[in-house]
């Protein structure tokens, strides 16, 4: 081993011959930090591109149109003689869209969340966890040809007056859609609410029912909202189902078994359409995307004081 | 450190003094435990064990690793059967029942059997919410009930005076030791008849190991307690009676007294002296 030794150069000169190599690596990791400070601003520069674009565009509608007219006009009618640019069926057809899809997803996607956290066994978990991932994975297009071609005659068993297009089927589908979102985001939140806790509530004599409620859900329960905001935004979002089956009509109206249309449908009616640039029609194009940002970033933020007010920390 | 020792000396004479000049009176038996086996799928961790434990004693398990005294603890609040590969047989009767036995409730065991773990595990709610909930998990809604059990359960633990002016203020704020503490008063709360203690000071300072030394003889008064601890010296200064466990078995079990300065079993010698474990 000595022998050996001697005829080869020791690890420290080894090194010392390495480091003129290693100059450009350092030089390099110099300027790591400030290379993915521009990686990392592309996104914010994106978003902040996009806002401008809605503001400056929105600002040319609002020319046109009386800003308050615009929020609380019930009538649309972007196409006729003398048009009318009201939201507000818009904003009725997304809100209605979203409370059926939440009302569809929020406990189906809770319970199968308690299941695969609280009751599942471990070879059970493992089947079903990744089919929801497989759920959440379906295009949407497939969806909405879904909720059109299947779920509205399905419908119509139930609600024979119900039409061909309608705001209830695309609402369905979509909150099956966030089932799997919903499912999993919270049942990542509760499986991390630490055991200790659930022995805890059952050594003091809780049923297992009870322990998931009072303990691990609230535990768990800034996850489990996140999931929740997650899954409305988006259905608020949600384009291409609701395009599909919820058809175009642009009444004010309540009536779930009819035809609705959304501020995302909307958007793609009229650009798919022939709205030239420069006419009301177009800029109105950047007023409902700009609704619909706002809509959305209400909801973020809303869902961050909620989740901060009922967290519960361990 | 040395406070504690001498504290820990003084409280051993004082217990000394007491049964020198207390007559014996006879305990009613709460746990009897005839022929427990228990396996962890094939590994066989509990054999044949044969104990009774007493009501106003405090009874201590003492043991190296792995050796089933923890899994035995756990066997008596039915807890051990979280692990689903648990198997079980013989008895151990709970006030004339057989608490094995699949009809009995586990729910009702654990109301009458509280339990305070290794690790301290307030829940992540306020210090009220916290005592309250087994109170209320029961059925007691009465908001100035609650409110008495939450004083008498915290002056119980001896902690009250110290919480009392922060009883909104989350749990998850408190030491180590004040947790600790504050799970024996959450576990007092719905007025158990055992508490069985699974290593409580295990990661706690000797000054809150001390307080919590000092709450077990209080509440020996009232309850019966079985403590699982790695400490000797511990299982020495508080308890009543001690069994040794080795390997799943029960090597000795008999008075502390009798343990610590006279053992039967050569085993139970060595490892009191320190030769193994």
């Amino acid at each position: 081993m000595a022998a050996d030794n001697k005829n080869r150069t020791s690890v420290s000169e080894m090194i010392e011959q390495q480091k003129r190599k290693r100059k450009f690596f350092n030089q390099l990791e110099r300027m790591i930090p400030g290379l993915l400070l521009i990686i990392a601003s592309i996104s914010v520069l994106t978003t902040i591109g996009i806002i401008y674009t809605l503001f400056a565009e929105s600002v040319a509608f609002f020319r046109n149109v009386p800003i308050l007219d615009f929020f609380t006009g019930t009538v649309l009618k972007p196409l006729s003689q003398n048009p009318e640019f009201g939201v507000l069926p818009l904003l009725n057809g997304t809100i209605i869209s979203t409370v059926i899809a939440m009302l569809v997803a929020g406990p189906i996607g809770m319970m199968s969340a308690i299941y695969l956290s609280e009751y599942a066994p471990d070879n059970v978990r493992r089947v079903i966890k990744p089919l929801l991932e497989i759920l959440a994975g379906v295009p949407t297009i497939v969806y909405g040809f879904f909720a059109f071609t299947f779920v509205t005659p399905l419908l119509r068993m139930i609600f024979p007056s119900i039409e061909a297009t309608n705001i209830l089927s695309p609402g369905i589908i979509m909150g099956v859609m966030i089932i799997p979102m919903i499912a999993s985001l919270s049942e990542d939140a509760m499986s991390s609410v630490p055991n200790s806790m659930r022995e805890g509530a059952l050594a003091l004599g809780s049923t297992k029912l009870e322990t998931t409620f009072k303990v691990v859900i609230p535990a768990a329960l800034s996850g489990i909202i996140a999931s929740f905001v997650l899954g409305i935004s988006r259905a608020i979002g949600e384009t291409m189902i609701v395009a599909i089956a919820s058809g175009s009509s642009k009444n004010f109206s309540f009536d779930i078994t009819g035809s609705m249309q959304t501020m995302t449908a909307y958007i793609v009616e009229v650009a798919g359409g022939e709205a030239a640039a420069g006419t009301t029609i177009y800029y109105s194009l950047y007023a409902v995307a700009l609704t619909l940002f706002v809509f959305t970033l209400i909801m973020n933020l809303l869902a961050k004081y909620i989740s901060r007010k009922f967290r519960e920390e361990y | 450190m040395s406070t504690v020792m001498t504290k820990a000396i003084n409280l051993k004479l004082v217990r000394n003094e007491n049964e020198r000049s207390e007559p014996e009176v006879e305990k009613e038996v709460v746990y009897d435990t005839k022929g427990l086996n228990l396996w962890y799928g094939e590994t066989h961790a509990l054999k044949n064990i044969n104990m009774d434990i007493k009501e106003k004693e405090v009874t201590a398990i003492i043991g190296p690793s792995g050796c089933g005294k923890s899994t035995y603890l756990k066997t008596l609040n039915r807890m051990v059967e979280l692990v689903p590969i648990v198997k079980t047989s013989g008895q151990i009767t709970y006030k004339g029942k057989n608490i094995l036995d699949k009809s009995f409730r586990v729910e009702d065991l654990r109301t009458q059997v509280g339990m305070v773990f290794q690790k301290a595990n307030p829940f992540p709610k306020s210090i009220y919410e916290n005592i309250a909930y087994g109170p209320k998990i029961h059925g007691i809604k009465n908001k100035k009930i609650l409110d008495e059990i939450v004083e008498k359960s915290l002056r119980g633990a001896f902690i009250w005076d110290e919480l009392k002016d922060r009883l909104n203020d989350n749990a998850y704020g408190l030491s180590g030791g004040q947790q600790q503490r504050l799970c024996i008063a959450r576990c007092l709360a719905v007025e158990p008849n055992v508490i069985l203690m699974d290593e409580p000071t295990s990661a706690l300072d000797p000054k809150s190991t001390l307080r919590i030394e000092e709450l077990v003889q209080e509440l020996k008064k009232d309850y019966a307690i079985v403590i699982v601890t790695h400490n000797m010296q511990q299982a020495a200064r508080i308890s009543d009676k001690t069994a040794f466990f080795l390997n799943g078995e029960i090597i000795e079990y008999d008075k502390t007294d009798h343990i610590f300065n006279n053992p039967t079993d050569e085993r139970t010698g060595d490892y009191i002296s320190g030769r193994f474990g």
